[in-house]
Parts: structure tokens; C-alpha cells; sequence
């Protein structure tokens, strides 16, 4: 391996493949270009082997993926639809945006997806235990849950400002039976809970599978976690071809970890006149510092197993990743990203705090729709290159764009309340009784006992 | 393993040897306290009966530490710890004793200041070579070119779990000694040492390592009698760290003569 990326042969891969060169669908690891590979102690690497070694036979037995199949359909809801987003579309320069609806999914985002093909996985391989990083919460919902429908214990690693951020994530995963153990090291966020999860795993290894929760990390995670988000892609392509007869001009995700967006790319890949984007989060600008943009701004290195753009400082000590999204705040990203990049096939930009947010805005009014803030990333990216794509053209509204919306927004309500100045100094939501009402009555001194009562219970 | 030229680990391993005991290593951090602390404690290791001092980089994510050593270290980066300083505490500790000197680092602060130009720099300051904990030989390529380059020992990692196949590539990767991860987890103190040590260890020789030693968990004189009876050296890192935050320098002299207390082959048998 190499330090620094080597721009020529990269610049040749990209030519090669515009001018009907290789696929790019067949990337199955360790490596993608210079990215990827296994740099984690000995002491996993049997562990990474058996994992490798029951995902190949498990993806070549009809009865594992007629079982996976049979959980999408019938427990997670799938197909996820494909929705025109109308009102929407207009702020867009007048482009046709589509969303794939993962936020329709069971447990509310894609994650479920990676989660039920691992602990599947997990019970062939004989282990009783999962464990599991989150950010969000999104990944440690869909851990717990698949781990209560196949009987698996489950313990979560969440980074404490990210249990603060995701409250009520961290009850929803003990409802499920999960144990969420609050990570204090470091940033107190995702990749500390990674971290924190690597040391329960080498210390458990024999009777406990890891999780992980993105198409980052020691191969096979990268392209085992994508090969589960597949089909979020071939969805999506059949969709659209049914609904408006062509490919999409150009189809976009958020960035963290990457798996959603990897899982929207991968069937796209090979369309060359389908143009991709991938939104990373800006933060609160890239220019402050203060950001998660690891591909914009990082340079490579090795973070939790793999070779990838990383943002470090001149030491390589890991910098702190910041963004309003706790799922996008990582400083690093899965390597099959980092090779898109680097062979041009894929624009990462970086979208700030403030965008999102925006675009959070927007598709609640315009649609009635709450995203997720993750996913809002890739809505803010959409209204941009949407305005792009049409601009100069008569019809506009012949450009069309596929979002993956990634999750939906119910876990950030109090976040995007806080953002909107919808609180009170009390973090009461203004102009509600809760915070504004006077005692007039008898009936409301009533209820406001009533609401005692409650509070002494909790 | 590859001997092409003397191996300084190998030689201090071979020392204790015709001494009749295992080699005593000693891990402190570098930086920790602050970096002139961290010669002095080095500097009392090697006068106090470790043969081989094992230099720690302070790193943001060490997944292979437990929560003492994590601590040491972050505090280290929070009193200003450069990457650059290792070569400094490798150049005061190899100046004033005649210790090996090795750096035990994740791999990302290597690559990023270039494998060959940190390689130079080690070389340089007089020190033996590095521990990896998370770059195994599959990866390590740049490594093994400029290890080879330069005349450093490359200390690899081998775990109980590692298979017969992946113990011999190892093996025939490292040089000066291989590194045996006593048991499957993270760094830090346990009452006893895994049965599953002396397993490994045997496993290694019979691969064809001439010199195993081994670490995690290895806490008191006790381990250290336990483990020199079948390995080359015993490798203690926590204890030596929670002296050092407790006691400062004279609390890591007094475990280090403790600890080299149980190494004579003549005890274990005792």
C-alpha cells in the first residue's frame, strides 16, 4: 500500500469505465483501488475470516436468501415505495425528485436492512450475542430489533453526547431488550462507540457477532453491509423505469458511514448517464473546521479496519467530526466511497448544518413528510443539483432525480425544535399549554395534577 | 524470521538468555506525564531489570487498550504529546542505559508521516523497531521494506486465535521476537494469566520463532514466574502505567524489581 493515493492510474480506471471499460458493480473487497483492507490486530482476524467465509456461502444458498427475502417482504415492509416529491420538485428548479421511501421501512430507516442479512448471519455462525455501534440510534433500533425476532442478546455502544441527543432512541432499544452502554472516551460519539465496540468484540469474539452498522471498517464489512443495501438500488431502478420510463438523470444520499448511499449507487454504477452524488456533512461549514466532510476535506488513513479518506490531524490522531446529524458525525467513510471519489464516478460535496435543515423544512410543508436530518443532507444536495441540472433548459421538469430518504425524522423532533427556536427557556415547546397556560379553572388545575402525578412516577 | 543483521530485541532477549531468565519488557507511554517524565520512567525500567523497553505512541482511538493505558494517553495528547517526541524519548532512554528500545503504534500516525521517513527517524534515536498492534504482515508491506531498509525489528502480533497458517506467516514476518497476545481482549490487569499463553507461545517456537514473548494481563511477579517458565520474555504494560499515574518514577523502579524478582527459570521451578 501506498500513502497517497496514485491520481494516474485512478484518472485511467475513470476513463476506462466512461469509455465502456469493467464494471463497477463486482467490487466484492478487500480492496477498492487503494482503499479498504484489513488493518485490525490478529487477535479479530479469524474472526473477520469467519464472518467472510459464512457470508459467501450464505449468499450463494437459496434457502438464506429466500429467508432474507421473506423478512424484507413480510416483516420490514419491503419495497420501500418510490415517491414524487410534486411541491417539493419546485424549489428544485423545477426537476422531478423521487424518494426512495427507506424511512417507510420497519424501525424508520434503511438500517433494518443490513441488520436482519447480519444477525441472520450470526445465527449461522453459531453466536448468541450481537453487539453494536450507533450515532443516531437508528443502527442500534435495527440491532435490537432483529436481535429480539431471532433471539439474540444485544448490546449497544452510543456515545453518551449521542445518548443526550437520541434519548429517545436509547428507550426504544431497551424496550427491545437491548442493553445501551453509554460511551465516555473521546468525542463521546460514533467512532468512539466504535471503538468501544471493537474492544467488547476481540474480548468476546467466540460466542458474539459484530454488527457494525455501515459499509465502512476490515473486510468483509464494507462489501457485505453494501451487498444487504442492494436492494435499495434495484428498487429503485425498476421504479423509476416503471414510473417515468428512463434512468434518472441523477440520483443522490447522504454520506456518514456510507451504507445507504452505497446501497442507492450500487445498481446505478454501470449507468454511465446517470450522474451520482453523495451529500457529506458540512456542518457548520467546512471553512469553520467544525464538519464531517472526510472525503472533501480528509486525506487517507487507517480508522476501524480500513484504508480511507480520514480526517486527521498532521499527526494522524483523529480529528472530531462535528454535525447536527449524530448519524453523519464520522470522521471517516466506508473505502468504496473513497474509491468512487478518486475515479470520478461519484461528486461528494459537503452540505451544512444550516442546509439541512432547510431542506428538513421544506419537505415537512411541501409534503408532509418528516426526514430524518441524515437523509435531509441528501435533500438539501437535491434542491442544488437539481437547480443545476435544469438550468437553461425549457422543460425542466425532463431532469429526474432520485433522494434516497434514508429515515425518517421522529427521533429528531427535538433537535429540529431546538434548530426552529420552537422551545422555551424551559425546552418547552412555545405556545403550548405546557408552558404558556394559566390556571382558570377547576378543570385545569385537574389536569395539571394529573400531570404530577405523572412526573413523580417518571 | 529474517536475521539478516543483528536484531537489538534479539540480542537483549538473548542476554537474559545466557543469564538463565526471560526477558523482563516494560510498555510506558510516551508523553506521559509529559515527555521528560516519560525518559526518566523509561530510564528507571531499564536500570531496574527490564531488558527490552516498549515505547508507546499516544493515539486518539486505541482499540487496543483498556482504560488505564487510554487514560495515560489521552492525557498525554492533552499536555501537548507530539508524534515527533517518541524519537526524543527513544533517544533519552537508548542514551542513558542499554536497554532495546521498541515503539509500540497503531499504524494511521506511522502512514501519515510516511512509513520510510518514521522508520528513518526511529533508526536514528538509536531505537530496536516497532510493535504493531493493528497492522498484521497482510498489510504491512511498506513495512517490511523499510524495516528492512533501516535494520528495525518488526514485532508482529500473534492471539490465540490466530490459525496454524496465519501463525507461520507471521512468524516468518517478524523479527526480533513475536509478540503473544495471552488472551483474547484488550490491555489491562487480570488476576491470573490465561492457560491459553502457554499454548500459543508453543505454537509460535513450533512455527519456528526463536524468541516469543508475551503480553496482556501480566500484572505482578507472580505472572511474570508463571510465564517466564515457558516463554522468552513477559511483556508489562498496565501495572507499569498505574505505577507510574500513582507513584511517579521511584513507584515504576520499585514494580520493575519487583516484577524482575520472578524471572529466573530456577524460580518457576521453585
Amino acid at each position: 500500500m501506498v500513502d497517497a493515493p496514485t491520481a494516474g492510474s485512478e484518472e485511467n480506471a475513470a476513463d476506462a469505465f466512461l469509455q465502456g471499460g469493467p464494471s463497477l458493480r463486482n467490487a466484492s473487497g478487500p480492496y477498492f483501488g487503494n482503499y479498504g483492507g484489513r488493518w485490525m490486530p490478529e487477535s479479530l482476524i479469524a474472526a473477520l475470516d469467519e464472518v467472510q467465509d459464512t457470508f459467501e456461502k450464505a449468499k450463494a444458498d437459496p434457502e438464506f436468501i429466500a429467508q432474507l427475502k421473506d423478512l424484507n417482504k413480510n416483516y420490514s415492509g419491503r419495497p420501500s415505495l418510490l415517491t414524487e416529491a410534486k411541491r417539493f420538485s419546485e424549489h428544485a428548479g423545477g426537476a422531478r425528485i423521487f424518494l426512495k421511501r427507506e424511512d417507510l421501512n420497519h424501525t424508520g430507516s434503511h438500517k433494518i436492512n443490513n441488520v436482519l442479512g447480519q444477525a441472520l448471519l450470526a445465527k449461522r455462525m453459531g453466536k448468541t450475542r450481537v453487539i453494536a455501534e450507533t450515532g443516531a440510534g437508528q443502527h442500534g433500533v435495527a440491532s435490537a430489533t432483529a436481535a429480539a425476532l431471532l433471539g439474540l442478546e444485544c448490546v449497544v455502544y452510543m456515545g453518551a453526547e449521542d445518548c443526550r441527543r437520541q434519548a429517545l432512541n436509547v428507550a426504544r432499544m431497551q424496550l427491545l431488550g437491548a442493553t445501551v452502554v453509554p460511551v465516555t472516551n473521546g468525542s463521546q460519539t460514533l467512532k468512539d462507540a466504535i471503538n468501544d465496540a471493537l474492544r467488547d468484540w476481540v474480548s468476546n469474539v467466540e460466542h458474539t457477532h459484530y454488527l457494525l452498522g455501515t459499509a465502512a471498517g476490515a473486510h468483509p464489512f464494507p462489501a457485505m453491509v453494501r451487498y444487504f443495501h442492494e436492494v435499495i438500488g434495484e428498487e429503485a431502478r425498476s421504479q423509476i423505469l416503471e414510473q417515468t420510463g428512463k434512468l434518472p438523470d441523477a440520483i443522490a444520499a447522504c454520506i456518514g458511514g456510507g451504507s445507504n448511499a452505497i446501497g442507492l449507487f450500487h445498481a446505478f454504477l454501470d449507468d454511465a448517464s446517470v450522474k451520482i452524488y453523495g451529500f457529506e456533512a458540512g456542518g457548520e461549514g467546512v471553512e469553520t473546521g467544525r464538519h464531517a466532510a472526510a472525503i472533501s476535506l480528509g486525506r487517507p488513513g487507517v480508522l476501524h479496519g480500513a484504508r480511507s479518506y480520514l480526517m486527521q490531524d498532521e499527526d494522524g490522531q483523529t480529528i472530531e467530526s462535528h454535525s447536527i446529524s449524530a448519524g453523519l458525525d464520522y470522521p471517516s467513510v466506508g473505502p468504496e466511497h473513497s474509491y468512487l471519489a478518486d475515479i470520478g464516478r461519484v461528486t461528494y460535496e459537503a452540505v451544512t448544518d444550516t442546509e439541512a435543515m432547510d431542506a428538513f423544512s421544506l419537505l415537512c410543508r411541501t409534503e408532509g413528510i418528516i426526514p430524518a436530518i441524515e437523509s435531509s443532507h441528501a435533500l438539501a444536495g437535491a434542491i442544488k443539483i437539481g437547480k443545476r441540472l435544469t438550468e437553461g433548459k425549457e422543460t425542466p421538469s425532463e431532469v429526474t432525480v432520485i433522494v434516497n430518504l434514508s429515515g425518517r425524522g421522529d427521533k429528531d423532533v427535538e433537535t429540529a425544535a431546538a434548530w426552529f427556536n420552537m422551545l422555551d427557556e424551559e425546552g418547552h415547546v412555545k405556545g403550548t399549554t405546557l408552558s404558556t397556560r394559566k390556571p382558570k379553572g377547576p378543570a385545569e388545575r385537574v389536569s395539571e395534577a394529573a400531570m404530577d402525578v405523572n412526573e413523580d412516577q417518571n | 524470521m529474517t536475521e539478516e543483521f543483528a536484531s537489538k530485541s534479539a540480542a537483549a532477549i538473548d542476554r537474559a538468555k545466557s543469564d538463565g531468565r526471560a526477558a523482563l519488557v516494560g510498555y510506558l507511554p510516551a508523553g506521559y506525564p509529559t515527555v521528560q517524565e516519560s525518559i526518566e520512567a523509561g530510564i528507571a525500567l531499564a536500570r531496574n531489570g527490564a531488558d527490552l523497553i516498549e515505547i508507546g505512541i499516544p493515539y486518539s482511538d486505541p482499540v487496543m487498550d483498556g482504560p488505564v493505558i487510554q487514560a495515560a494517553t489521552t492525557e498525554a495528547i492533552a499536555n501537548g504529546f507530539r508524534v515527533s517526541n517518541v524519537f526524543d524519548v527513544v533517544a533519552g532512554i537508548t542514551a542513558a542505559t542499554d536497554a532495546a528500545v521498541l515503539v509500540m503504534t497503531y499504524w494511521n500516525p506511522v502512514m501519515r508521516m510516511g512509513v520510510d521517513e518514521f522508520s528513518r527517524r526511529l533508526a536514528e534515536a538509536g531505537g530496536a523497531g516497532l510493535i504493531t498492534p493493528d497492522l498484521v504482515p497482510d498489510e504491512a508491506h511498506e513495512w517490511l521494506e523499510a524495516s528492512d531498509k533501516y535494520g528495525l525489528d518488526r514485532v508482529f502480533l500473534v492471539a490465540p486465535s490466530s490459525t496454524p497458517e496465519r501463525l507461520d506467516m507471521t512468524v516468518k514476518a517478524s523479527r526480533g521476537f513475536v509478540y503473544a497476545v495471552s488472551i483474547m481482549g484488550v490491555t489491562g490487569t487480570r488476576t491470573s494469566v490465561s492457560s491459553s499463553a502457554e499454548d500459543v507461545v508453543a505454537r509460535a517456537h513450533a512455527a519456528g520463532a526463536e524468541r516469543v514473548c508475551v503480553g496482556l494481563g501480566v500484572s505482578n511477579p507472580d505472572h511474570v514466574r508463571e510465564i517466564a517458565a515457558y516463554a522468552d520474555g513477559v511483556i508489562v504494560g498496565t501495572a507499569l502505567v498505574a505505577a507510574l499515574r500513582d507513584g511517579g518514577v521511584d513507584a515504576v523502579g520499585q514494580l520493575t524489581k519487583n516484577l524482575s524478582a520472578g524471572l529466573g527459570r530456577a524460580a518457576a521451578e521453585a
